[in-house]
C-alpha cells in the first residue's frame, strides 16, 4: 500500500495520515474553499454593480476575480497541488489552459481586426444608405 | 553499481520517485484519464465562450443582455451551484470514511441544489423565449443559448449520473469500481462549477455593461 502515498489523483483525499485522523481536516479544507469562493463571488457581483470603480477597469477586475476563484476551486475542491505527486495532472492542466487561451484570445483578436477592416468608410456607408 | 547504492542511501529518508514506487494504482490512473476528459470539455467550452465574446454585440436590433438578464436570479443560481459543489465535497469525505447514511444525505442535498439551479435556468430561458428572445432572433442570442444551454445540459447529465451512482451504492455498496465512479463524478461536478464561474462573469456580469 506504500505506493498510494506518492501518487495522488485530482479530487483525491489528501494523504493516508489525513484519512486516519478522520474527516475533520477534509471538512476544513472544503470549508475554506467555500468561504473563499463565496467571498470572491460576492466581490464579483459588487464590482459589476458599483460606481466606485473606474468603469473601463471593471472587466479586468472581474477577470482577475474569476481567475482567482478558478484557482480556489482547483486547490480546495479538485485538490490540484504543486507537489511532485501531482505532476501529470498539473501538466495536463497547463496544456489545457494554453489551448483555452489560444482559442479565446486568438478568436477575439482575429475577429475584432476583421470587424475593423471590413467596416466600409463613412462616405461609402452613406452611399449605401442612399439607395 | 556502487554509485546506485550510494544514491539509494542518500535518498533513504526521501520519498521514492514515481518509477521506484511501481505502477500507479488504478484509482490514480482512472482519475487522471477523467481529468484529461474534463480538460477537453473545458476546451470545448472555451470555443463557445470565444463565439459568445465575438457575437455579444451582434444583436441585430433585438434585445441586448442588459435588457434580458436578471442579476438576482443569477446570484441565486450561483449560490446553489457553489453550495452543491461544497456538499459534493462533503459527500466525497463521507465516501472516504465509508459512512453510507452521510453519503446519501449529502448526495440528496447536492442533487436538490443542482435541480434548483436547473429549474431557475429553465425558468429564465422560458421567460426570454416568451418575450421573443429566442435563439433564432440574433447571433448574440444563438451564442448565449448555446453556451449557457450547454452548461445546463452538463448539469442535467451530472444529476442523472448522481442518481445512478446512488442506486449503485445502494445495490453494490462501496466496492472499488463504485468508488472510482464516485471520484469521477465529484471531479465532474467541481469542474462544472469552474465553468459556471466564467459563465456568470463573462455572460451575466460583463455582458450587462454598456
Amino acid at each position: 500500500m506504500t505506493d498510494t502515498r506518492y501518487d495522488r489523483a485530482p479530487g483525491d483525499r489528501p494523504t493516508l495520515a489525513d484519512r486516519e485522523e478522520g474527516t475533520s481536516s477534509g471538512v476544513i479544507v472544503y470549508a475554506i474553499g467555500l468561504v473563499l469562493a463565496v467571498g470572491l463571488t460576492a466581490t464579483s457581483f459588487w464590482v459589476a454593480n458599483t460606481s466606485l470603480i473606474w468603469p473601463p477597469g471593471v472587466p479586468l477586475g472581474l477577470a482577475v476575480l474569476a481567475i482567482a476563484q478558478m484557482g480556489v476551486h482547483l486547490v480546495f475542491f479538485l485538490h490540484i497541488t504543486t507537489g511532485p505527486d501531482n505532476t501529470n495532472n498539473v501538466l495536463a492542466l497547463a496544456f489545457g489552459i494554453l489551448i483555452v487561451f489560444l482559442v479565446v484570445v486568438g478568436s477575439l483578436w482575429i475577429m475584432f481586426n476583421l470587424n475593423d477592416n471590413m467596416m466600409p468608410p463613412p462616405e461609402l456607408m452613406n452611399l449605401h444608405m442612399q439607395h | 553499481m556502487n554509485i546506485a547504492v550510494a544514491i539509494d542511501d542518500v535518498r533513504n529518508d526521501a520519498l521514492p520517485s514515481a518509477s521506484e514506487a511501481g505502477p500507479a494504482p488504478k484509482r490514480i490512473v482512472v482519475a487522471y484519464g477523467f481529468w484529461i476528459f474534463l480538460l477537453s470539455d473545458i476546451v470545448m467550452f472555451s470555443a463557445l465562450f470565444a463565439a459568445y465574446a465575438v457575437l455579444v454585440r451582434a444583436t441585430a436590433g433585438g434585445p441586448t443582455g442588459a435588457e434580458l438578464f436578471n442579476q438576482a436570479s443569477v446570484a441565486i443560481e450561483t449560490a446553489c451551484l457553489l453550495a452543491s459543489s461544497f456538499t459534493c465535497g462533503l459527500m466525497s469525505l463521507a465516501i472516504a470514511s465509508r459512512r453510507r447514511d452521510a453519503t446519501y444525505v449529502f448526495a440528496v442535498v447536492t442533487f436538490v441544489l443542482g435541480a434548483v439551479f436547473l429549474a431557475l435556468e429553465i425558468r429564465e430561458f422560458a421567460g426570454m423565449i416568451a418575450i421573443g428572445a429566442t435563439p433564432q432572433r440574433s447571433a448574440f442570442l444563438s451564442a448565449f443559448f448555446t453556451l449557457v444551454g450547454c452548461h445546463g445540459l452538463h448539469v442535467t447529465a451530472g444529476l442523472i449520473w448522481l442518481a445512478v451512482m446512488m442506486a449503485q451504492v445502494e445495490i453494490k455498496g462501496f466496492r472499488a469500481t463504485v468508488e472510482r465512479r464516485l471520484l469521477c463524478f465529484a471531479l465532474f461536478w467541481h469542474a462544472l462549477d469552474i465553468i459556471w464561474v466564467w459563465l456568470f462573469t463573462v455572460v451575466y456580469l460583463m455582458g450587462v455593461r454598456p
